[in-house]
């Protein structure tokens, strides 16, 4: 057997590996290692017992658990993460509704677009879809519940809702995308605010106009539950804007240039826990919670990379890169077509697979091709990223709905989350479809802010 | 078999979690530069090295804190709908075959390159103040001896899952807002 078949031998017994449950971090490692040994075995060098624990892939594997260690890149997640999880328990999602809710009132539909623009503010400054989508469940919910709103359409709005925190910088997911493609963050989150603030204004656009054709679905507040605008002004005032604020303070001093992706991060964990203080939820619990939350996620999302960079090294090293690209040169693919592959491709991956695992696993195998078809790698992370919206809403394997129905418990039927969730599968597609047509969405403000991007 | 286990993982849960605090002195050492650069206009030389090691060493001996609490993401497809007694076979023989070597690879080299970082006292590069650099190398085999060792309380996990085909539950521990709010659901209407 010759190297790049040994290489695809190795990722095809991975992928049937990983389906048998071992977290990915370790089977990553492992086969790095095991078939690094076989890649970097010099014949005759084994003479004793001891020669044959010597080669050169325990030290690559170090340097790459060092590297990880070292980057300064991923400093910026367990200090987003720590935002998060500050941000998630300071006890502000319920006054943000109620407030948001008030204010759209003479909107069509208009607890449905308060769930949603609280659920996308909320995420992007926390980040965690799960927590976003269960708090928002057994909050939003019932209040739409108890104003006989269409339940599947509710809990579409909260599915939908709650995972634009993905996207919408300042996000985990670019930081972790910026690591793996060694591209830019900052280019990366200036481009991602169009696309984001689009796909969010999309779903308002949609909420309205369902129920400006279909009114029974989310009938008008009663006047004497809404209470004098200056209370709406006041709940604004002290929920909406300072955590809108904080936001645009992270991402400001981010896309401004005086401050990097991880210095920005620390400072909105900071202002989440001034924020929390403010509130009153600033306790020693809360705090240790977010601590050793912290901790827990930070181990899991960088001991993968740590698995996955070794995998990737030795793949590459055996030439697996290069047969695969080979192989999808052969095809004689134009560029839309290898676009339109890989999005499939990734779409289905979103069925089984979480975004982490698609990010640090499966995107690096494309990344190398995107210069052979002239694709520039931000317009490329922007389709990914939107795409992998996709991975928490399709069903079978619908996290989003879950967590819902999780928390929902007998009040809803998974069918009907599902049906909630499809209108807003498609908008997403239909965002992909037009960025592909007019790239200038996802490009136009990082060449904008930062110059013209030269490969 | 199950005071053993539980005392391992309480020292790896209690090493992970001292090394979470990193976050804490991150924040706060980043929000002090911050100060001090804009604000004083006297930027430190030490915040780099300091943002790197601390976010290195959280992660790092955070691991096998996170293995003790099954935080380590699974592809869990087909596992979850699996017996518990096959799931137990499966995880310990992949322990066995895919954790250990890797771990014993990582503590044994990466002692040997931490020593060499101990002998010539290693310094970092990314500043002039000269930030030693092999404390934070020697983390490495440290933390993969404590993977070992908490890699052999799983592996009695499994032994006891094969035998009992019931879980040892995990120990507590601060839990994500979804699971604890899911989980409070499913109580209720189990009530």
């Amino acid at each position: 057997m010759t190297n790049p078949e040994v290489a695809i031998l190795m990722l095809s017994l991975f992928i049937v590996m990983v389906l048998l449950g071992f977290p990915v971090a370790f089977t990553l490692l492992a086969m790095g290692v095991g078939f690094g040994y076989y890649a970097y075995y010099e014949a005759g060098s084994v003479q004793t017992i001891a020669d044959a624990f010597n080669n050169k892939i325990f030290y690559l594997l170090n340097q790459n658990t060092y590297s990880v260690m070292e980057n300064d890149t991923l400093v910026a997640i367990p200090l987003f993460l720590f935002m998060g999880y500050v941000v998630e328990r300071a006890n502000i999602v319920n006054k943000l509704f109620y407030a948001l809710q008030m204010a759209a009132r003479n909107l069509p539909g208009s607890m449905a677009i308060a769930a949603l623009i609280t659920c996308a503010v909320f995420s992007t400054a926390s980040g965690i879809v799960g927590a976003v989508v269960t708090l928002m469940g057994l909050l939003a919910f019932p209040a739409m519940a108890k104003a006989h709103y269409d339940k599947s359409f509710a809990s579409g709005v909260i599915c939908a809702g709650g995972t634009l925190g993905i996207l919408i910088p300042p996000s985990i997911m670019l930081i972790v995308y910026a690591a793996i493609a060694e591209l830019s963050p900052l280019r990366l989150y200036a481009a991602a605010i169009l696309p984001g603030l689009l796909l969010a204004g999309s779903y308002i656009v949609y909420v309205i106009s369902r129920v400006m054709i279909n009114p029974s679905i989310a009938p008008k507040p009663r006047e004497e539950d809404v209470p004098p605008a200056r209370v709406v002004y006041f709940e604004l005032l002290t929920s909406f804007v300072p955590l809108t604020a904080l936001i645009m303070l992270v991402l400001g001093s981010i896309l401004g240039g005086l401050a990097t992706p991880a210095e920005a991060a620390a400072m909105g964990a900071f202002g989440g826990l001034v924020l929390a203080a403010i509130y009153g939820s600033l306790t020693w619990v809360m705090l240790k919670e977010s601590v050793y939350l912290t901790a827990k996620a930070t181990a899991m999302v960088c001991w993968l990379f740590v698995g996955s960079w070794t995998f990737a090294s030795v793949f590459s090293y055996l030439g697996g890169h290069e047969i695969i690209e080979h192989f999808v040169l052969r095809l004689d693919l134009a560029p839309w077509q290898f676009l339109v592959l890989v999005q499939l491709i990734i779409f289905l991956l979103g069925w089984p697979l979480e975004w982490s695992e698609i990010l640090i696993i499966f995107v690096p195998i494309f990344l190398p091709m995107l210069d052979t078809f002239g694709v520039n790698p931000y317009f490329f992370a922007m389709l990914v990223a939107l795409n992998l919206q996709t991975s928490f809403l399709t069903p079978p394997m619908a996290m989003s709905a879950y967590y819902l129905k999780g928390v929902l418990g007998k009040a809803i039927e998974l069918v009907d989350i599902f049906k909630g969730i499809m209108p807003y599968l498609a908008i997403v597609i239909f965002i992909m479809v037009m960025m592909y047509q007019f790239p200038q969405i996802a490009l136009w403000l990082p060449d904008f802010l930062f110059g013209k991007y030269i490969p | 078999m199950a005071p053993v286990i539980h005392a391992i993982e309480e020292l790896s849960i209690w090493i992970g979690r001292a090394f979470g605090w990193c976050i804490l002195i991150l924040t706060l050492s980043v929000a002090y530069e911050v100060f001090v650069r804009y604000v004083l206009n006297a930027p430190t030389v030490w915040v780099f090295d300091m943002m790197v090691q601390m976010y290195g060493a959280l992660f790092v001996m955070a691991g096998p804190y996170a293995l003790a609490q099954d935080t380590h993401v699974r592809a869990d497809v087909v596992y979850r709908f699996l017996s518990v007694r096959w799931q137990g076979r499966i995880d310990l023989l992949l322990y066995i075959v895919f954790f250990f070597p890797g771990m014993l690879a990582l503590a044994w080299f990466g002692w040997e390159i931490a020593m060499d970082s101990w002998r010539y006292q290693e310094v970092s590069w990314n500043s002039p103040a000269r930030i030693q650099i092999y404390f934070f190398k020697t983390l490495i085999p440290v933390a993969a001896g404590l993977f070992i060792l908490q890699g052999v309380a799983e592996c009695m996990r499994c032994y006891l899952a094969i035998k009992t085909n019931q879980w040892l539950p995990r120990l507590e521990d601060a839990r994500e807002t979804e699971e604890l709010l899911m989980g409070q659901a499913t109580g209720l209407e189990t009530e």
